[in-house]
Parts: C-alpha cells; sequence; structure tokens
C-alpha cells in the first residue's frame, strides 16, 4: 500500500516526566505518556560481580518488571531491546570493570509502552549523570486497518492496527537506534513511519531540553 | 550490587541519640513518617508514601479451579517484590531472607486473619472460584517496608473492583467492565501492621523505624491490629526478650496507631470514589506533581507530517533492490521439508574430503526416495563397518547407531539426523571413512 499519510498531522498524547523522586536510586524518573506510565531507577557506576565484569566497558544491566505477575519472556526481549539502545548511547568505557543498573517498573500500560519505557531510561539516565555520547527517545507508531499512520496509539488503538512499530531515535543525529516491530507493512510504509518518528523525537527531545532547564533553572 | 555498609561512627551517633530520645529526622518516639496514598488508573493498583519508602500495590483477579480441600471458597495469593529498584542490596530472583521474612508475615496478616470474604468468591462450586492475586512491588526503601506493604495491600484489595459473574443453569458468563460496573470485594476488617524496633536489649523503643535506624536495631516487634483493636498477629524477630508490659504498651501505642491510619485511609478511598464519579481522570499520570521544579507535564502536540511521504519515497527509490526472494519450501516426503541446496560440508579432514562429500549428498534432503535407497545403504555399510572395526579402533562414541532399525518415511529425519550425528562425533573417526559402493 502506498498512500498512507491522510491527515497533515498527527497526535501525540500529553507526556509528563518526574526526575529524582526515588531517594535510594543515583538516577530516577518517571515518564507518562497519556496513561502509560512507566517508572526508571538506574544504579551506577557500582561493583560488579566478577562473573559479569568486562575488562574494558562498564556492564549493563536492564531489569524491566512487570505489575502483574513474574518478568516473562516479553519483559525479556523489551529489556533486550532498551540495553542495545543504551549501549548504543551510554558511554560505557569511561567505566570499566563497573555494573550499570537499570530498573523499569511499569505503573500502567494504555499502549505505546516501549517507546514510554525508552523515554523513562533515557530520563533516569540523564538524572544520574551518567556520560552519554547522545540522548534517546522512543517512538510507536501504528498502521491501522485504513492504512493511516497513528503516532503514539493507545491499547486499543494498537489492537486493531494492523503493524506497531517502535524505534529509538538518537538526539544528535535524529537516526534510528532501535527497533522494534510487529505486524505486518511493506517497505515504503516503514520508511514513511520512520520519517514521522524522526518527526515526533523533535518534539520529545524539546521537551527534554525544557525539563532539565526548569530542573536547574534556580541553580544556574 | 552491593550495598553501602554502616560506618562504625555512624552506629555510635545513632544510637547515642536515641539514648539522648533524638530521632534523625526529629520526630518524636512514636510519630509515623508522613503518609500518603495515592491510587493508579485502574482498580485495585494503590501507591503509599510513607516518607521516603515507596511501595505500589495491584490486585488481579482471575477464574481458576478451587483448591481440592476446600472446594467453595476462593484464593488468596501474596507476592511482595522486592524490587532491585527499591535498595542496591536486594537482588532480581533471588529470594532473600527479608523477603521470605516479609511474604510470610502479609501473608499472616492477610490471610490468617480472614480479613477477606473468601465464600464470596465462589462461582461455580468444586469448579470455578475466584484466584486473586496481590502484587506488592517496593520502589523505595527507607525502612518500615512491612508497614508500607500491608497498608498498600489492604488499601488495594478494598479499592479492587472484580467483574460481575452471571450463572444461568450451567452457563457461566463473565461481564465485561463495559457491561455491567465491577464489584467490590467483601472485606470485613483492615488488618494493618505496626513496627516496634527497640535499641539496646529492649530499653529504647522507635516507631517507624527508618533505614539508617533499622539498621542499628537489636530486634523488631511487628503487631498487626485492625481499627477493632482485635490483634491479627505479632510477630517479634531479633531475639531481644521483651518483658508482658512492653509488649501490652506496644499493643496500646499500636490501637492508636491503626485507627489513625484506617481514618487516613478511607479518606483516600472516598476522594478516590469522588473524583471517579466526577469523571475525571486518575491515575498515576494525573498525581504528577505539578509545582514541584524536577517535574514538567505537556499537553497533546501535534506532529507535523506534510513531507514524510516525499523523504519515504526517495529513501525507497535509493535503496537497494531487495534481495532474491526465498522459494517456499519443497515437500518431498510428508514430514520433510527442503529449502535450496545444501552447501558442501567444510569442516573435516582432508583426505576425507571426497567421503564427507558423498556423506553429504546421503545427509541432504533429497527426493524421498533416493533418500530412502541411500540412508539404508549406509546403515547396512556402517553395520558392517562396525562390524569389522570392531578389534581395530575402540569406539567411545555413545551413539544410538549400534541398533540401528530401518524406518518408515515419516520418520525419515530421525534416521537423517543419527546419520548428521555420527559424522560429528570425536570417538567415530572411522566412522568417516565410510565407503559409499
Amino acid at each position: 500500500m502506498m498512500d498512507v499519510c491522510g491527515s497533515a498531522s498527527v497526535t501525540l498524547r500529553d507526556f509528563g516526566c518526574e526526575q529524582s523522586l526515588l531517594s535510594r536510586p543515583d538516577g530516577s524518573a518517571s515518564f507518562s505518556q497519556g496513561d502509560t506510565s512507566v517508572l526508571a531507577a538506574s544504579y551506577g557506576p557500582a561493583e560488579v560481580k566478577v562473573s559479569k565484569e568486562i575488562y574494558d566497558r562498564a556492564t549493563l544491566e536492564v531489569l524491566i518488571q512487570p505489575k502483574v505477575g513474574l518478568p516473562s519472556v516479553r519483559e525479556r526481549s523489551q529489556e533486550q531491546c532498551v540495553r542495545e539502545t543504551c549501549e548504543a548511547s551510554l558511554l560505557l568505557s569511561l567505566h570499566p570493570r563497573s555494573s550499570l543498573t537499570l530498573i523499569l517498573q511499569l505503573i500502567h500500560d494504555d499502549g505505546s509502552v516501549l517507546s514510554c519505557i525508552l523515554n523513562a531510561a533515557c530520563m533516569a539516565l540523564m538524572d544520574a549523570g551518567l556520560p552519554m555520547s547522545c540522548l534517546f527517545c522512543g517512538v510507536t507508531c501504528a498502521i491501522d486497518a485504513d492504512g493511516q499512520i497513528i503516532t503514539d496509539p493507545t491499547a486499543a488503538q494498537e489492537k486493531e492496527s494492523r503493524a506497531v512499530m517502535t524505534f529509538a531515535i538518537d538526539g544528535t543525529k535524529h537516526r534510528v537506534m532501535m527497533s522494534s516491530t510487529k505486524g505486518s507493512f511493506s517497505v515504503n510504509e516503514l520508511q514513511q513511519c520512520i520519517a514521522v518518528s524522526q518527526k515526533a523525537s523533535e518534539k520529545i527531545f524539546q521537551f527534554y531540553r525544557d525539563s532539565v532547564s526548569r530542573r536547574y533553572s534556580k541553580t544556574l | 550490587m552491593k550495598d553501602t555498609p554502616l560506618s562504625n561512627c555512624e552506629r555510635d551517633f545513632l544510637l547515642k541519640a536515641i539514648e539522648e530520645k533524638k530521632r534523625l529526622d526529629g520526630r518524636q518516639t512514636y510519630d509515623y513518617r508522613k503518609m500518603k496514598i495515592t491510587f493508579g488508573t485502574d482498580y485495585g493498583c494503590c501507591f503509599v508514601d510513607l516518607g521516603k519508602t515507596r511501595v505500589m500495590a495491584q490486585v488481579s483477579c482471575e477464574l481458576v479451579a478451587p483448591k481440592e480441600s476446600r472446594p467453595n471458597e476462593g484464593i488468596m495469593f501474596f507476592n511482595i517484590e522486592l524490587s532491585p529498584m527499591a535498595s542496591p542490596a536486594f537482588e532480581q530472583g533471588r529470594q532473600s531472607e527479608l523477603s521470605v521474612k516479609l511474604n510470610r508475615q502479609l501473608e499472616r496478616c492477610l490471610r490468617n486473619s480472614k480479613c477477606i470474604d473468601t465464600e464470596s468468591l465462589c462461582v461455580v462450586s468444586g469448579e470455578k472460584v475466584w484466584q486473586i492475586r496481590v502484587d506488592v512491588h517496593m520502589l523505595n526503601h527507607d525502612g518500615n517496608l512491612m508497614d508500607a506493604a500491608s497498608i498498600a495491600a489492604i488499601t488495594a484489595l478494598c479499592h479492587f473492583r472484580r467483574p460481575d459473574v452471571g450463572i444461568q443453569g450451567d452457563e457461566v458468563t463473565v461481564y465485561s467492565p463495559e457491561e455491567r460496573d465491577p464489584i467490590p470485594l467483601s472485606i470485613y476488617h483492615m488488618p494493618i501492621s505496626v513496627s516496634f524496633s527497640f535499641f539496646q536489649q529492649g530499653t529504647y523503643l522507635l516507631v517507624d523505624p527508618c533505614e539508617r535506624e533499622e539498621r542499628v536495631m537489636d530486634g523488631l516487634l511487628m503487631i498487626a491490629m485492625n481499627k477493632h483493636r482485635e490483634i491479627c498477629s505479632i510477630q517479634s524477630s531479633g531475639g531481644i526478650m521483651l518483658l508482658k508490659e512492653q509488649v501490652m504498651r506496644c499493643s496500646k501505642i499500636a490501637s492508636v496507631k491503626v485507627s489513625e491510619i484506617t481514618e487516613l485511609l478511607n479518606k483516600a478511598l472516598e476522594n478516590d470514589k469522588k473524583a471517579r464519579k466526577e469523571g475525571g481522570r486518575c491515575g498515576f499520570a494525573e498525581s504528577l506533581p505539578q509545582e514541584r521544579i524536577t517535574a514538567l507535564k505537556m499537553d497533546e502536540t501535534s506532529v507535523e507530517m506534510t513531507d514524510v511521504r516525499e523523504k519515504a519515497n526517495d529513501i525507497v527509490q535509493k535503496a537497494d533492490a531487495p534481495p532474491q526472494k526465498v522459494t517456499s519450501p519443497m515437500v518431498p516426503v510428508p514430514g520433510v521439508g527442503q529449502i535450496g541446496q545444501g552447501l558442501q560440508n567444510t569442516w573435516g579432514l582432508e583426505d576425507d574430503e571426497d567421503d564427507e562429500y558423498d556423506d553429504e549428498e546421503a545427509e541432504e534432503c533429497d527426493s524421498g526416495e533416493e533418500q530412502e535407497k541411500t540412508i539404508t545403504k549406509m546403515e547396512e555399510e556402517q553395520h558392517q563397518k562396525e562390524a569389522s572395526r570392531a578389534g581395530d579402533v575402540i569406539n567411545i562414541s555413545d551413539s544410538e547407531e549400534e541398533e540401528v532399525v530401518i524406518l518408515l518415511p515419516e520418520t525419515q529425519d530421525k534416521t537423517l539426523k543419527k546419520t548428521w550425528t555420527s559424522s560429528h562425533q570425536k570417538g567415530a573417526a572411522a566412522s568417516k571413512k565410510r565407503q559409499k559402493k
């Protein structure tokens, strides 16, 4: 299907973020997109078990805890996506033989969970002050049954759609760092979704800048 | 990850301060920290903040078969997760001593006190009952996890609504929340636990210890009570010897505290009910504090998409052509699929190249009958080979090839696997020398 973009603009739900809300972790943040909320906490650089240490880099561990029940394969695959994105953006070689742990707790799932997880993770890493080569954000796109692209779909919209894709976009050059897709779509649709995600990521990066400048407005 | 150890001077400082009736945060001996109870978007989700200790509880339900011994009672399941988020000392998946202790205490507090009417959870006696599952996640550990967990659990249970069920004869219909309003659980009473920490062999006591105080305490007394002054559970740990008067005094303090907490709990539930009735959005996202400098909220924004289509077309045109599509699998024999032709095996020793090539040909999925013939031929050869080889080479492999049976075509892949594995056995160097006639 070639014709995908019907409307001139798509919307992102209202998002909110709070940083440093937990006292024990080195960095913590909660990110909400509409009703979807995720709480992220990061510890590190800290001591690492000898079995897990890497001689020239920090060992990054990502843990995703669902709200009900024990973590299953679904959480493991999401952890993999997040870990790959974080390893690409964190400067791990500055902390050899250390561990960086990122723990994410799902508070409420109303669609676009993986992108909310990525955003919360980035804000928690920023809050911890870990050195990164670029910031990243997550954007979810869905292609519904009519072929329209929707960004930041709710759970109901995700269920009705033909394909759901999540991209992690980097902050400096707006390139795709990670993609996770579900469903069938054509090559053209994929490229259109990537282009839409890149546009949407600009809003999210602006939000990052706004919250950080607000946070340090009293000190700087 | 290891937790930062407590230094000796910190320990001495804390103990000295307690002797002088002073606490780190300026509280009195019997004071609780500031408690805040908020609710999530869906029913049964509750957050409790006890000072800086943060805990989240979620209640969910499922229809299952009841226990054999109690066919007309529902099942309650409690799970406390010590998330690594709460403290660097907690590890994912490891059942630490603290985790076992908290789980057991919560179970005794809520299950054994029979605060929930389990008989009302029965749908069809002996076949279907509701299983209510309470998951408590620790988000931040600043002391007194037990109290926070018990408050969160009982509040979440009071907040929870289960789907309505209709029974017509043998048919059981579970209505979704849109069809019929979900109904709350029937709760008899609300047990809440109060923790007392003891120092200097029971001389000094503190209510609601924070994390530092917990580290230097000698023992802990946990009393679970409801507002009707009924003790649901008492647990004393740490090996401190308490006198009867001390325990009585603690239970009196506990009853005062429990009535205060129950009042706060009920008020929070009322507020939430009112907010939901008005139809406003409620949940974690809504309760984000606005006036804090560390929090920011942005409204719904739209994203411009005007040149997206051209950009995408550009990229697609510039990209290389996609690779040749793989043909769909061929099915030579039922149960066997073949995609393309295999490549030559590049593993083996040089002088056995020809033999391996033959092996490969035989082991490939060719058309069914040839395959059968070659397999059977190989097996026969192998039989002969092994018979003659008995004296020459010590076969240290544990292959199942000793008793080869000519199997039917459906299990061809099994025989195929056998011949395949045999070519990779270390001790079976001789098998590489199989000759094809």
